[in-house]
């Protein structure tokens, strides 16, 4: 039995959860490749032109997958530290399945559909039992994958942390979700151009989830999505350490549209840029912008200096 | 009653004279009836609202705006399973940067498995209310909805068939009138019995076979005729009968969330957010019944009901049934929509016409 991951979504926000979660149960997986423009263009043939980036990758990635493995892996999450996520997290499952329904492909996931404390290990421990998987079997991995995937985040945390006190660069925070910061075509090369620009890309993504959210209530009461709660909450607690922000959203965006108003609105006294990526065109002319706004922000520390 | 209060529900189809009841007979404070929507009150909830947000809080923004210059000062907003959820508070921020001074209610903000928390929030609508008036209240409005979606859809599937143009719309608008000022619920039924008879008298000649086409979409482009560029109002002059579900009575009045869900099931295991599982699953009711052809009308992006678009092209290749998608921003233009409308009556007609010889 082989699990094939497409490398979009909700990969990126658990990457080495489901890694090491199949690494202890000695299954066989394969993980998509980084996005490219094939990927995407598989994917934007394949779905509505009003459909998000995320998801037209998402659409590319298990277009590759399919006939490469025997289960292709794409949980359903509907909630996530007690709030809700935006609309493609739960119809993702559905949507791949009506997409490839004429081609063979079965769907390995498992469902978070309530706000309660262990629904995800329920919900994972009864993907086990449809894999045919010993319960004790599934329940170890399962809290070695948790571990694994905390210890990578605190690590993740505890090192941004690190550098945004001691280095004496442009701070700039890139506000993404994690599966457009990590994203080969969308995120990394934003955080290279800027890296190329002399500036020290701090990654709202990063900042540890809980915290954030705690923050987050400072500012908005009925914000209903989890992770933009989390980027929001980025924002507040280091607004005072970084230089500038950079908003990277894809085009269309349904959550963005609205809190990156919300954030423009909030915090008048940061230099921020939006950055719209679509599947078109890329980073072209993205570049002169960002360059631009690193010299706004130089301007504004040597006139306070 | 508070007469410094003007409490406002942004304009959504019909159901204004419902809220006026709801605010002047329960929460005894006036109601401003907003001004149905124009060009303005797009143009004006465009320039303020962000760019690529749904078409429906453009319009929502717009008539805030056109409502606070009117002088109201208490404005409503609900909340949705989507990005609607987030629709007050955004419309709040933007409107107060503006220097606008009002009280705002969001029901968004409630947290309902508390009654003090729910308690509280109603009294921002007026600070004296008593739940000795807004209790029944609250029945009459549920009453009033039921009426309004009852007569809305006896209108769609007679109106293209009328022998006098224009005479149902009449009565309907004259209901309508007399619903803004009705006393109490007995005078409501009243009103009721007397207008349910003249509509079903009104004269008709329609024929046996006639073209059925079933109409679908997101909450407010399907419900709010602007919004959908009087779509409905296009398809009555072709001499099509329209059906619609996607009202107030089906979703907030009696909530068939969970019956929708588990009708859809063969294509949507899960709730895929929003209203489209209403979509999918009425979709699949009307491709049962044997309709001729459906619409979706959705805003642009709106993401429930994009990730339903598969969905219902499965739907329509299963039954042989064609689907025509229309997306409204608020730039689109609208002879583009009469040719698509009109190519899609003509291949309906044909396909009704080639069963009919066989």
């Amino acid at each position: 039995m082989k699990v094939g991951i497409p490398r979009a979504l909700l990969y990126y926000k658990n990457e080495k959860f489901w890694t090491t979660f199949f690494d202890t149960l000695g299954i066989e997986y394969i993980i998509g490749p980084e996005t490219t423009k094939e990927i995407i263009a598989r994917g934007t043939h394949l779905s509505v032109d009003e459909t998000c980036l995320p998801t037209k990758i998402l659409l590319g990635q298990v277009d590759w997958l399919i006939g490469r493995c025997d289960y292709v892996f794409l949980p359903r999450v509907e909630f996530a530290y007690g709030y809700g996520m935006c609309t493609k997290f739960l119809a993702q499952t559905d949507l791949v399945a009506n997409v490839f329904r004429g081609r063979d492909v079965k769907l390995l996931f498992y469902n978070i559909g309530n706000k309660k404390l262990l629904t995800e290990r329920k919900a994972v421990r009864r993907m086990g039992k449809y894999l045919g998987l010993k319960s004790a079997n599934v329940k170890y991995a399962y809290d070695v994958a948790k571990q694994a995937q905390q210890y990578y985040e605190v690590f993740r945390a505890e090192t941004q942390e690190k550098t945004l006190r001691e280095t004496d660069k442009i701070k700039v925070l890139v506000v993404a979700h994690a599966y457009n910061i990590g994203d080969a075509y969308i995120g990394r090369p934003i955080l290279r151009a800027l890296a190329g620009l002399g500036v020290e890309p701090i990654i709202a993504e990063y900042a540890d989830a809980r915290q954030c959210i705690g923050a987050s209530k400072e500012v908005t009461r009925t914000m209903p999505w989890a992770y933009n709660r989390h980027l929001m909450g980025a924002i507040q607690l280091m607004k005072d350490k970084v230089d500038g922000v950079v908003l990277l959203t894809t085009f269309p965006c349904g959550p963005d549209s609205m809190v990156n108003e919300l954030i423009v609105r909030e915090y008048k006294q940061l230099p921020i840029i939006t950055l719209t990526i679509d599947a078109q065109d890329a980073t072209a002319g993205i570049e002169t912008r960002l360059e631009s706004f690193v010299d706004i922000i130089n301007f504004k520390r040597e006139g306070a200096q | 009653m508070n007469t410094d209060i003007l409490a406002c529900f942004p304009q959504w189809a019909n159901y204004a004279p419902a809220f006026k009841y709801l605010c002047e007979k329960g929460f005894d404070v006036k109601y401003l009836t907003p001004p149905p929507i124009t060009r303005r009150t797009l143009e004006l909830g465009s320039k303020y609202s962000p760019d690529y947000v749904c078409v429906p809080f453009k319009y929502c923004l717009g008539c805030y705006l056109e409502v606070l210059e009117m002088g109201a000062n208490c404005l409503m907003q609900i909340f949705g399973n989507c990005r609607l959820n987030f629709y007050g508070e955004l419309a709040e921020r933007i409107l107060r940067d503006m220097g606008y001074e009002f009280s705002f209610f969001n029901m968004a903000d409630i947290d309902f498995t508390s009654p003090k928390s729910i308690f509280e929030h109603f009294r921002i609508i007026n600070p004296e209310m008593t739940l000795l008036h807004v209790l029944p209240a609250w029945r009459t409005t549920y009453r009033m909805i039921e009426m309004i979606d009852e007569f809305e859809d006896y209108l769609r599937r007679n109106v293209g068939f009328e022998a006098n143009e224009g005479e149902l719309d009449g009565v309907y608008r004259e209901f309508l009138k007399k619903c803004e000022d009705v006393p109490s619920g007995k005078a409501l039924k009243k009103l009721y019995k007397e207008y349910r008879e003249r509509l079903h008298s009104v004269k008709t000649t329609k024929p046996d076979r006639t073209v059925k086409v079933g109409m679908i979409g997101d909450f407010y482009t399907a419900q709010e005729p602007f919004s959908n560029y009087f779509m409905e109002r296009e398809f009555a002059r072709f001499g099509m009968e329209i059906f619609r579900s996607m009202n107030v009575s089906n979703t907030l009045v009696h909530n068939r969330y969970k019956d929708r869900l588990h009708y859809g099931k063969k294509y949507a295991k899960y709730y895929i957010g929003g209203t489209s599982n209403f979509s999918v699953a009425e979709a699949l009711e009307f491709a049962n019944a044997g309709v001729d052809g459906i619409i979706q009308v959705k805003s642009f992006g709106c993401t429930p009901e994009v990730d339903a678009i598969p969905i219902l092209q499965n739907i329509s290749r299963d039954y042989n049934i064609p689907i025509l998608h229309f997306s409204f921003d608020s730039q689109t233009g609208e002879a583009g929509i009469k040719t698509r409308l009109e190519a899609f009556y003509d291949m309906v007609e044909a396909r009704k016409h080639k069963d009919e010889k066989q």
